[in-house]
């Protein structure tokens, strides 16, 4: 997400005279990115949305108020948006002091904590679930001090988002606030105003948009929140995702799951609206410098409370129920120990017909996969974005964001009913798990890509063209060895995403290829304490990995003409 | 770029590119035929047979068997269901009582009658002429109790639907939502079997009024909420009792290294009703003769005495083996409830709301 750059460089990207040829090379590489999401997304959920409304030959529309006057579907609608609004309210409290202590302080340990906040956002919530009970449930740690338990309460969802979404707030307002330039707020102390005043009326107003960008991510995430709410929220809670999987999944009701599905369409239409107005208005040149010289060492007692406070807050809500997992993983039969990473070799479970850890094996190659089919089709749309655009694309831009706001059960089952004839008949081939994978890693493509190739001075392209390189030869020599990061942090954004991504790929993935989270939940189905503990083993495999490709990341990431995540 | 960012990017550059090779060594497994030399059985994750056992059927009939595992029971049944037309597969395993009448009003079997049919026990079978499913196996949904819990309290465990209203069993039940998960549909209905239409609502008051507690799913009951099981015992569960299956306390010896003497969970086997699992001929299916080999292979001896300890079910067919494991370490449920299928499909809905009303509001 390129939430929080602002695209200084932009206006160097100038039309200049080849203009119409422009339009048909955006057009060319706008064709296979349109192709793809046409394909595999508009189509499958247009059937699937058809296939409830359009009844007898003729569209049933009587259907959308007849559902939206139910009482109880407007208590699901009540309870998504203010549960949703609540979580962002609270994340942004939370993540703020975070987001300033990455960005301005240095200290040991820094990289790595980075990396781990993030992970949250890349775990299945199956397994998140399963941690956050282990906290807030009873015998957890709530309980045990103060004998206070969250489990099927709000508060539990709540927190669970915030441990989810912490990283987008750090990264997006932490990215910009790394690069503002501190002696402007100094510059307006010395002309006397309080340091208060001069936060609010210097930092704020440039911060502002990131923050306002942040928020709607996260708006956008808890609003289509389904794994959270489903365990921690217990059966009085329902969210229109979770409403959508159980009247598509359970009740087969496909009317009222169409109805909601257009419902929630339009919901993430407007949230991503917003954000195209806001990403516009912050359009204006902001002067950033390079975050490696404004970052030091806290001073004074404030600024290591602030530290500290910031520490304490991330260990409590994001290390510890992570621990847990981990924990609970050694906790073998005969006390601590490798007993259930042992299990994971043997195929004699028989929850699978594999040994589980090739669980591991299978998510690989598929994120693999799924990285390589987001970069090209997430590259190209970017590169088609890069230049200054009319109402037109910057609505393409928003349309590549529709996935992340679509139910995995309405994409699984149109896929169902639509790729199954010659020559797309994709629904017992491999290819489908990566295929789906890949719509949810295009967006985190194309906004870290855009910002970069944004960035990219035309003039050295022109310059390389007068000098007689080819088209190809232009973009080898001038805009890759420039893009070569951005485009290393979109695959690894893009394959921590396959990795974790659960709700569309249960419904696609073969039972002799389990992914992590799909494994992770069938062990979780079944009674046993081997099972369970294997479960665990392998969540914590999937963290580790994770992790570990997040820390590359980080190791790569330190050139501030990255976009952020 | 420095020497490190170098080393950095040629290990991400060479990891990525060894997996890429190894996808690419895997991948032609992928996609999956349908010629008439092999068969698809399309069923739910819960399915499972031993590798003998199936590669000796594959020998016996010249088949190939895919196995298409379709999520959980009720979205297999409807994922089935919408792509009729052109299925996945030709045989469908893994619908059972409470969702028979939407598969067979939709459509989805044609006729076979497997070769063994007249093995069926006959509580097992269906009205007479109905050829288009057959019975493969029954488990009984059941109240599970914690022994020790029990034990250390010096109170008996609850052994019928009446115990579990009583004030000594007070805020110990846990159980799943009738709506989104199959055993809290199962209780259900077994308390609609025991206290007939007109007074499961009271019956569901009362235990309401006694602390039964929600969730959402079997995972999270089991695993979490209930003392007994073993994630539940890691979890610090609170709630000794807990609807599951009667096969449950078999499956916590199974998977217990060492496996103890006892089984540490009971079955109150007074609150159980029986779901039935059924397979059938896809209506479209391509391979309909490898379809009714599967068929037959499914209610033939060898597969029935090999899925008790694949999925923990009974089989239903006359003088299978069952188990040692399931005799030393279950129950035998004598008297479940049961219900018409035709009148769980009249009634699932109205009372899943009525349920959803009184118990979750």
């Amino acid at each position: 997400m390129d939430l929080a750059r602002t695209e200084v460089t932009e206006a160097k990207a100038r039309p200049g005279k080849g203009r119409s040829r422009g339009g048909a090379a955006r057009l060319g590489l706008m064709a296979v990115p349109v192709a793809f999401f046409a394909l595999f997304f508009a189509y499958p959920v247009s059937a699937i949305v058809g296939r409830g409304l359009h009844i007898d030959g003729a569209w049933q529309f009587g259907r959308i108020t007849e559902v939206l006057g139910q009482s109880d579907i407007r208590h699901v609608l009540w309870f998504t948006t203010w549960q949703a609004l609540a979580s962002t309210a609270l994340t942004l409290l939370i993540a703020l002091p975070g987001a300033y202590v990455f960005a301005r302080f240095d200290f040991p340990g820094k990289q790595v904590l980075r990396a781990v906040v993030t992970v949250p956002f890349v775990l299945p919530t199956v397994v998140v679930g399963t941690a956050f009970l282990a906290l807030l449930g009873r015998g957890g740690l709530l309980d045990e001090l103060w004998g206070v338990r969250l489990d099927t309460t709000v508060w539990a969802i709540l927190l669970a988002h915030v441990f989810f979404n912490y990283a987008v707030v750090v990264r997006t307002v932490g990215g910009l606030w790394a690069q503002l330039d501190p002696r402007q707020e100094e510059a307006a102390r010395m002309l006397g105003a309080s340091r208060f005043r001069a936060w609010r009326t210097v930092t704020l107003p440039a911060l502002g948009p990131a923050v306002a960008a942040a928020a709607l991510m996260v708006f956008l995430f808890t609003f289509t929140s389904f794994g959270v709410v489903q365990i921690l929220g217990g059966p009085a809670y329902s969210t229109l995702e979770v409403e959508i999987y159980r009247q598509t999944a359970q009740l087969l009701d496909l009317p009222t799951a169409a109805v909601l599905t257009i419902v929630q369409f339009a919901a993430v239409g407007l949230i991503l609206a917003v954000h195209a107005w806001t990403v516009r208005r912050r359009e204006s040149a902001l002067k950033l410098v390079d975050a490696a010289t404004v970052a030091r060492r806290p001073r004074g007692a404030g600024q290591w409370t602030l530290l500290g406070l910031v520490i304490a807050t991330v260990a409590v809500l994001i290390l510890l129920p992570l621990g847990v997992l981990i924990q609970r993983s050694f906790d073998g039969p005969d006390g601590f120990g490798f007993a259930y990473y042992k299990e994971l070799t043997s195929a004699e479970g028989g929850a699978f017909l594999v040994p589980p850890i090739e669980a591991v094996g299978n998510s690989l190659r598929y994120a693999i996969v799924a990285t390589a089919i987001a970069v090209v089709i997430g590259g190209l749309a970017a590169a088609a974005l890069t230049r200054r655009a009319g109402r037109l694309v910057r609505g393409f831009d928003a349309l590549l964001m529709l996935p992340l706001g679509v139910s995995a059960v309405t994409v699984g089952f149109g896929f169902l009913i639509t790729l199954d004839k010659p020559p797309l008949d994709l629904r017992s081939s491999w290819i489908l798990v990566p295929l789906a994978q890949a719509l949810v890693g295009v967006p985190f493509v194309v906004r870290t890509m855009l910002p970069v190739l944004r960035a990219v001075d035309g003039r050295l392209r022109e310059a390389a063209a007068v000098l007689g390189a080819s088209p190809l030869r232009a973009w080898r020599e001038v805009d890759l060895p420039m893009v070569r990061r951005a485009l290393l942090i979109a695959a690894g954004f893009a394959f921590a995403v396959s990795l974790g991504e659960f709700g569309a790929t249960v419904f696609i993935a073969r039972p002799d290829n389990p992914t992590l989270p799909v494994a992770v939940a069938r062990l979780l189905g079944r009674a046993g304490d081997l099972n369970y503990g294997q479960a665990m083993a392998l969540s914590a495999i999937l963290m580790v990995v994770c992790a570990v490709s997040l820390l590359l990341l980080e190791r790569i990431r330190t050139d501030r003409t990255t976009g952020e995540f | 770029m420095s020497t490190t960012k170098k080393v950095t990017f040629t290990a991400v550059a060479v990891g990525i590119g060894l997996v890429a090779v190894s996808a690419c060594g895997s991948s032609d497994s992928g996609s999956g035929k349908t010629d008439s030399k092999s068969v698809t059985l399309v069923s739910h994750d819960s399915f499972n047979v031993s590798k003998d056992v199936l590669k000796d059927f594959e020998k016996r009939s010249g088949y190939k068997v895919n196995v298409l595992k379709d999520g959980d029971a009720g979205a297999a049944v409807n994922k089935a269901i919408l792509s009729k037309d052109n299925p996945q597969g030709d045989v469908f395993f893994g619908v059972d009582n409470t969702l028979l009448s939407r598969a067979l009003d939709n459509g989805l079997f044609q006729p076979y009658e497997a070769k063994d049919a007249g093995m069926v026990l006959p509580e097992y079978r269906l009205a007479k002429g109905e050829k288009r499913v057959t019975p493969v196996d029954s488990g009984d949904i059941c109240v599970n109790y914690d022994k020790k819990y029990f034990a250390d309290k010096k109170l008996a465990p609850p052994k019928s639907f009446e115990d579990l209203v009583k004030p000594q069993y007070k805020d110990l039940l846990v159980t799943e939502n009738a709506a989104t998960s199959s055993p809290g549909l199962g209780f259900l209905l077994g308390t609609a079997a025991e206290y007939g239409d007109g007074g499961w609502e009271g019956y569901w008051k009362k235990l309401k009024a006694n602390g039964v507690k929600v969730v959402d799913g079997w995972e999270q009951a089991y695993n979490e909420e209930f003392s007994g099981s073993a994630g539940g015992k890691k979890a610090k569960g609170d709630r000794p009792l807990v609807v599951s299956y009667a096969s449950s306390p078999p499956v916590e010896v199974l998977y217990a290294k060492p496996q103890p003497k006892e089984a540490p969970t009971g079955v109150a086997t007074g609150t159980c009703f029986r779901q039935v699992e059924y397979a059938g001929l896809l209506s479209n299916a391509k391979n309909t003769k490898g379809g009714k080999a599967l068929l037959d292979f499914l209610s033939g001896k060898q597969f029935q005495d090999d899925m008790p300890l694949q999925m923990f079910v009974n089989p239903v067919r006359e003088a299978a083996q069952v188990p040692k494991l399931f005799r030393e370490y279950g129950v035998e449920v004598k008297k479940p409830e049961t219900m018409d299928p035709k009148k769980i499909a009249d009634n699932r809905e109205p009372w899943i709301k009525s349920w959803t009303s009184l118990v979750l509001k």
